[in-house]
Order: C-alpha cells, then structure tokens, then sequence
C-alpha cells in the first residue's frame, strides 16, 4: 500500500495555507502584500515540505509503529538498574539508553501523527499485525520474551547487569535487522526523515552493540 | 564514576548581571527569576520573527533561502572567492558575499539529494549524496524500490567555471552513499586531488551497485562496511574520477585508550599500567587486566617450567607475550571477532599542513597519518564512554590538540535541555604529543534549550586569532556558539547567537547546521531560515586588535574538512593582538605592556627608515623583557621584528 505523493505534499500546502488564513485573519488591514508572501514562505518552512515530498509504504509505518513498542521496552529494562543493584558503567549505559529511546518514540509517534497514521502509546507488549486478514500479535525482532523479562527482573548486582547486557545486545541486533528489512523492502525508506532515523538508529545500535560486548568481557575478566 | 551526577550547566548565571541592566533598561523585570536565566532561555518561537539574543557578536545579514529552497533543509558550506556554496537537500545555491550585509543570489540549482555537502576545489564542485531519492538527472520524483538505476549514491561532480551555468562532470556511486566527503589535496600531486567519502547509511543491494557487500568482513572481504572510499579525481579529466582505494583505516584497532569518563579512571588506568599491570587488546581495546584474574596464570606458567614459590621476572616476561593469546582463547570467537572497531566514518577532517587527519569514526575517534593521501594510515584511537556518535574533528591551528564533537542523537534530537548532561552531545578535545590523543576535558553550548528545538555539537572551524585557539560552532537550535580552546581543560564560551525554536509548538528542524569563519566573517547555514552572517564584536575576551588580526588571514577557497593552515602577515594589528593577550593574561608588567604600545604608536607614526629604526629597536627591547608568558613574548617580538622587514 502507498499513500500517494499527491496527497502529502497536497496536506503541506493545506497546512501551509492554514498558517496563512489564520495569520491573515489577525492582522489583515495591516498588512502588506510583502508581509503576506514571507508570511506563506514562513508557513511553508514549518510545513517543511521536503519531509513530505516523498511518499510512504505501508512498511514505513509498520517499521516507526513496531519501533515504538521495541524501544518501549528497552526502556523498561533500562529503568531496572537502579533498583536491581547495577554497576555504574551498566546504570549509565541505561540513562543514556532512556534518554536516547524516550525522544526517538516521541520523533516515531510524532511521524505517524504528522501523518495521520495511528499512533501507538509506548508499550513493551507485542503489536498487532494484520496479515491476510488475521490479527496476530507479534513481538518485534530482538525483544525479550516474558520469561527473559521475568528472569531480567528477578537478578540483581553482577546477574543483572550480565542479564542485562546479554539481553539488550540481543535486543539491539532486532533494531538492525528491522532496519534491514526496511530498506530491502520495495519502497520503503524513500522519506528523507525515515531514512535518516532509520539510519541513525542502525549506527548507534550498532555502535552500542559494540560497547556492550566489550563490557561482558570486562565483566568475565574481572570474575563477575 | 562520576555519571550519577554530571556536570550541571554551567551557563545559568554567566550573564546575570548584564541580563539585568537590560532588563532593567526595558523596564520588564522580573527580577530575581528572570535574573538566574541565561538570555538565551524563553527565546519567542518564530520563523523569520523568532525571539533572538546576541553576545559579542554583530548580525550582519539574515538571508531567507530562494523560492525553490524555501521549507527544503539547508546543510553545509563550501567557501571559494567570494562566494558561499551552500547545501541544501533541495540542491546547492551560491551566494555572493562580497557585502556580507546584503548576500546576492548567484545561482540556485535545484538538484534534490541528502545531504549535499558540498566542497570545491578551483573550478570543481563536490557534492554528497546519501538518501534513496537522489536522482542522477536531478529529478525530484524519487528512486523507487531497492534496486534503481536512477540513483545516485555517491559524489556528484559539477564543472563551476561559469558559477551561473554549472556542468554536471560525473556521479561517483559509491556502496553506502556519501552522508560527507572530504577533499584532499597531495602537495606533491599536482594533476589529481582525492575525495574521501564517509558513508553511514544502509549498504546498497549487489543489483544495484555492483561489488557493494553488506556481509561482516569476517565472511566477505570486499564488505562495504569498516572502510572508507577514496575517489581519484583527475583534474584535467574529471569525469574520469574513480574510487581508486578503499583502506580499512579501522582494521585490528591497537591500543585503543579508553579515556574512561572521568579523569579518576585515566588516573587508575595510568597507575595500573606504570605499576606493570598486564594489558591485552579485545576487540580492539586496551584492556588492563585485573590481578586476580592474572594471578593464577602467573602460576601456571611458573608450573610449567617445574617451578615452585613466587613467579620470577621470566615468568611475568613469558606471559606477557602470550597473555594476549590465553585470552582471546578464553573468550572465543567473541573476543577474536576481527575486523573491529567502529563500522564507518561519519567525516574526516584532514590537515595535509600537518599530515593529519581526524576521523570521526562510529565510538571511536581516529588519528590518522595522510601524508600518502591515497593510503591513510591509523595512528591512535580514542573512545569515549560519554560518547554516542563521534561527527566531526577539528584540529587547533598548531597540530597539538584536536576536538571531536558528538551528534548524540543524529541531530534531529534535542540534547541541550536542561536535564542533558553536559558530557553527552558536547565537545571532546585532546592534546596530540608524538601521534598520541590524550584527553583534556569536554565543551557544549552551556544554555538550556527546549524540547522543541533540535541541539547538539556540531560543524564548526577555527577563527584565526593569533595565538589562542578560539573556534565557533553550530549547535542547531541551540544556535552558535564562539568558545576558546586554548587551554583545553576549560574550554570557555566568549560569543552567541540564538534564536527562539522555529515553531512553538511542534518539533522541527531547524538552526545552524554549520558555522564557519571566513575571511572576516562568521556564515551560518540556518537549516530553514536561510543565510546568517555575522561578525565578532570586541568585548573583554576578545580586543579589537585580535579581531583586526584574524581579519588579515585571507584564504582563496575553503572546505573545513580540509583544514587550512593560517598564516599570518605582519601587521599592526597581529603585534597589538600579542600586547592585547599578554596586557589580559598578565604575560608583562602593566609599564611593559605601556612601554610596547607606545613604542608601536610612534612607529606608525614614522615612515621609511626612521619606522624601520623604531621597530627594529622595539623588537630588540621587547626581546629583553622576561615576563611569565615567554613563548608569546617572543611571538610578539618576532611580529615587530617582521613588521621592520
């Protein structure tokens, strides 16, 4: 399924011409022609046309909607470290992880909305997917089961934090290949805020994954 | 460690007091509250009418972009005669600044593609293309679908000779785009210059380009990922321009330091090491081995030769050469993962006046030998825990230190609220001592942003004032900012400009994507709102003398990830600039620094070879003088002395 071009570059210009009828309104008699034409400039830089230029697939939403629910929930692991006993290079991994992850589910919920797609609330479950007509509720690539949860929550000190690590490599690596499967899907990852978010997320997990692995060995080598 | 409290901006009552005489003078106090507030907090949210504040800078001009750039996203700059090229995801548009007060429009070329940075050399125009909808025919319609043979990935080439009617010359695809490039320019090559190109983006399908493999090196060896592409570009023939090599610049990482987040962790570290504590590489770390763990493989290796008791200094020297294998052993396939190290670059910024280049590599920052620009060479690396992402380097004019910056969130994230450490999305700067980076201290735009503007480190250059190492940079919305680095264990903010977000209440990008100094003047690349220029404002950290001094530095073009070496003329105005910073650091006595001025003022005065006699006295008496600054001293010296020349 795409969403056609004509329509969203037609809702940019709709939302340009919005600015412009109310700012019009307000201070009509004042205002001359040249303050009308910065006035619709103005308007068309907000509209930011070059992120609506491109169409979006069907794929593009599934991907920012699934993302959500993956980031959701490396949230939800990452607030454990506090009270689970993590050490401090574990703990600030999960501020920067909590950081990083709460705006990229604001920039996904606020792309969605921009175009008037449904927009997930930010839950660690599994989404609902409609294949051939059936509802099935899938957890993204990557996310841990309830019984890894489970287990995640119940460890404390060094088990958490290698419970932890072992766990959000995994978790990480279901980003990338989302990722993947996005851009080899037809289509997909055409939008310039897509494809700069979808990227950005690949190299900083990839980054991260990096980080992450270096710190399970530290771990080992010092007999935790 | 320090993390569960970081630094807490620092910027808050910086200019407190000065932010009250204005209000004051306005008559819209709010006293007490409003006082704690840097002037750049609570800024109005607009477009062109966005609230604004300014500190020791003057804005010479705000350009808006033209029609057919309006809403598209400005990016980076190249600088060539009087001209700014300036990027733009809709293309390039030049802009003649020969009045930075009033930039005219040369030419617009509506040329779609992400990012476009652009770089020129003489009458060649280099610009990126990374996204999926560039088009080699400069169409606007996209590349649909995975595989496309409209698209271009890669470098395209433009032929400038008549600024007005560019000549597209060639499109270099490249396997993972071009997200920035760099030029390079062989002193010793005059008929070629090279072009690195850094990608970052998704690798393209073997349909498409062929030879682009997306597999781990481990299993492909010509994967596209853990290298960079160096493009030949000949330059009678450009449109023969070729990648030529693809060095794995980030292979078998050695000795990579980890500076730790904390000067305590350097320190333990330091100590660990000189105590003789044994280290192995993982996944190319600098890993120091904790004793309990080494222990027990001291015993065993004492055992081995049928020893008893304490472990002798042979046995210490037999495990050092083979620890590093025991442990790669022990930790398998994990450990042994090769190549490692970060998995591209996101810029290189080469300095062919030294040799060097700085590469801003995934969670590593490089130092790099280019003195064979074909085959750059890896000198040091550095990672750094309080880093996401290394952008972009920046060397200080010497060579002896350089500034990694950190795009924490890619940019399109607002990282400067007031709940963001001050260590994330900021500044790193290094000293270099003999092809090593050691680390000194973090800088970030000190004023809290909202959650609607876009806000972390990014491009920036250096301002040639004589002596110190003084730079501006762009921040997105969080405007740009002018800092001094020449002691960079405490970098410090000495100019701003900030605007209030672009839209008060929905997030958009916007703000300075880069800012450069340029021949006299600061241009910004405002993302959405056009073409900034400005100009440095004498205050009490910066004299008028300076800003007269970097003034004299002239350059014919300019790519900032090509860094330019200043020079300096002799001129009044440099040998002031020296009395000026020895006058503020107190290098020489107040009598000193009198007895210099006067002695310049009454050589300007003269002509011919009463000057000359005057200077050549000054320079001699200047010489003598043994202050506490003797390095500066003597560059004010050797500045009086060329102006007697």
């Amino acid at each position: 399924m795409t969403t056609s071009n004509s329509i969203t570059t037609r809702a940019a210009i709709f939302a340009a011409c919005l600015a412009t009828a109310a700012m019009s309104a307000q201070t009509a008699a004042a205002q001359s022609a040249s303050d009308i034409a910065r006035g619709q400039a103005a308007a068309i830089v907000k509209a930011r046309t070059d992120s609506a230029r491109y169409p979006y697939t069907k794929a593009d939403v599934d991907f920012m909607s699934g993302m959500i629910h993956h980031h959701a929930q490396a949230i939800v692991m990452a607030k454990l470290a506090p009270t689970h006993g993590a050490s401090s290079s574990v703990r600030t991994l999960c501020d920067r992880i909590i950081n990083a992850q709460t705006d990229e589910i604001t920039a996904m919920q606020r792309w969605l909305r921009d175009r008037n797609q449904v927009v997930p609330e930010a839950t660690a479950g599994p989404m609902t997917m409609v294949m051939d007509g059936m509802e099935h509720d899938m957890l993204m690539p990557g996310m841990l089961s309830d019984a890894q949860m489970k287990q995640l929550d119940e460890a404390r000190g060094f088990g958490f934090d290698r419970l932890f690590l072992t766990g959000m490599i995994q978790h990480h690596k279901g980003a990338v290949t989302m990722v993947d499967g996005l851009f080899k899907t037809y289509g997909a990852g055409q939008d310039e805020l897509t494809f700069k978010f979808a990227s950005d997320v690949q190299v900083d997990q990839r980054t991260e994954i990096a980080r992450m692995e270096r710190m399970l060995i530290m771990m080992e080598l010092e007999g935790h | 460690m320090v993390f569960a409290h970081h630094t807490i901006r620092a910027g808050a009552l910086r200019h407190a007091s000065r932010f009250m005489s204005l209000s004051l003078a306005l008559g819209v106090v709010s006293a007490a509250a409003q006082a704690q507030q840097d002037p750049r907090v609570g800024l109005k949210a607009g477009v062109y009418d966005a609230g604004e504040a300014v500190w020791n800078l003057k804005v010479l001009s705000k350009t808006p972009p033209s029609t057919k750039f309006v809403g598209s996203t400005n990016s980076d700059m190249a600088f060539k005669g009087n001209y700014v090229i300036q990027g733009s995801y809709n293309g390039y548009q030049i802009w003649d600044i020969s009045n930075p007060s009033a930039p005219s429009l040369r030419l617009a070329n509506y040329c779609p593609a992400s990012q476009s940075d652009v770089s020129v050399y003489k009458n060649l125009l280099f610009v990126s293309a990374e996204g999926n909808t560039g088009r080699i025919d400069c169409g606007d319609q996209g590349a649909p679908g995975p595989v496309s043979k409209d698209r271009i990935r890669g470098v395209r080439i433009f032929d400038i000779t008549d600024l007005e009617h560019p000549k597209s010359v060639a499109n270099v695809q490249t396997c993972r785009g071009s997200h920035t490039h760099t030029v390079v320019v062989d002193k010793n090559d005059k008929n070629n210059v090279y072009v690195y190109v850094s990608g970052s983006a998704p690798v393209r399908p073997e349909e498409e380009l062929h030879g682009c493999s997306d597999a781990s090196p481990d299993k492909d060896p010509s994967s596209a990922h853990f290298r960079i592409e160096v493009i030949k570009v000949p330059l009678a023939h450009p449109e023969q321009a070729a990648i030529v090599t693809s060095p794995r610049i980030f292979d078998n990482l050695a000795a990579v330091k980890s500076h730790g987040s904390a000067p305590d962790d350097i320190k333990s570290s330091n100590e660990a090491k000189a105590r003789g504590a044994y280290v192995v590489n993982i996944q190319g770390q600098e890993i120091i081995l904790p004793d309990p763990f080494v222990k027990p493989m001291l015993d065993s290796v004492m055992k081995a030769r049928g020893g008893t008791g304490m472990p002798t200094g042979a046995d210490s020297a037999a495990l050092r050469t083979e620890i590093n294998a025991i442990v790669m052993k022990r930790f398998g396939a994990n450990a042994n993962r090769v190549p490692t190290g970060p998995d591209q670059c996101h810029d290189i910024t080469v300095y062919p006046a030294v040799g060097l280049a700085g590469g801003a590599c995934g969670g590593y920052g490089l130092l790099l030998d280019i003195k064979d620009p074909a085959h750059p060479v890896r000198l040091d690396a550095a990672a750094d825990t309080n880093f996401s992402y290394w952008h972009s380097a920046t060397f200080n004019n010497d060579g002896t230190k350089i500034l990694f910056s950190d795009e924490w969130g890619g940019g399109g994230a607002p990282k400067c609220r007031a709940s963001d450490p001050m260590e994330w999305g900021a500044d790193a700067l290094f000293t270099i001592e003999k092809g090593k980076m050691h680390f000194k201290g973090y800088y970030k735009m000190p004023a809290a942003q909202t959650d609607l503007e876009n806000c972390v480190a990014h491009n920036g250059s250096l301002i040639p004032i004589p002596g110190r190492d003084v730079m501006v940079q762009a921040f997105y919305q969080g405007g740009i900012t002018v800092f001094d680095w020449t002691d960079p264990t405490h970098a410090k903010e000495i100019a701003y400009f900030d605007r209030g977000p672009l839209d008060g209440t929905h997030f958009s990008m916007a703000g300075s994507w880069s800012a450069y100094w340029y021949n006299g003047v600061i241009v910004s690349s405002e993302i959405a709102r056009g073409l900034d220029v400005f100009e440095l404002s004498p205050s009490e950290y910066v004299s008028q003398n300076e800003i007269d001094a970097a003034k004299t530095v002239h350059l014919d073009y300019m790519n900032t990830q090509g860094q330019p070496q200043f020079v300096w003329p002799a001129s009044y105005s440099l040998s002031k600039a020296y009395v000026d910073q020895l006058e503020r650091t107190k290098g020489l006595t107040a009598s000193q620094i009198s007895a210099v001025r006067s002695g310049l003022e009454n050589a300007e005065r003269k002509t011919g070879a009463a000057r000359k006699k005057e200077l050549t006295a000054l320079a001699k008496s200047v010489e003598g003088m043994h202050g506490t600054d003797a390095a500066k001293a003597r560059k004010l010296s050797e500045s009086i002395e060329e102006l007697a020349k």
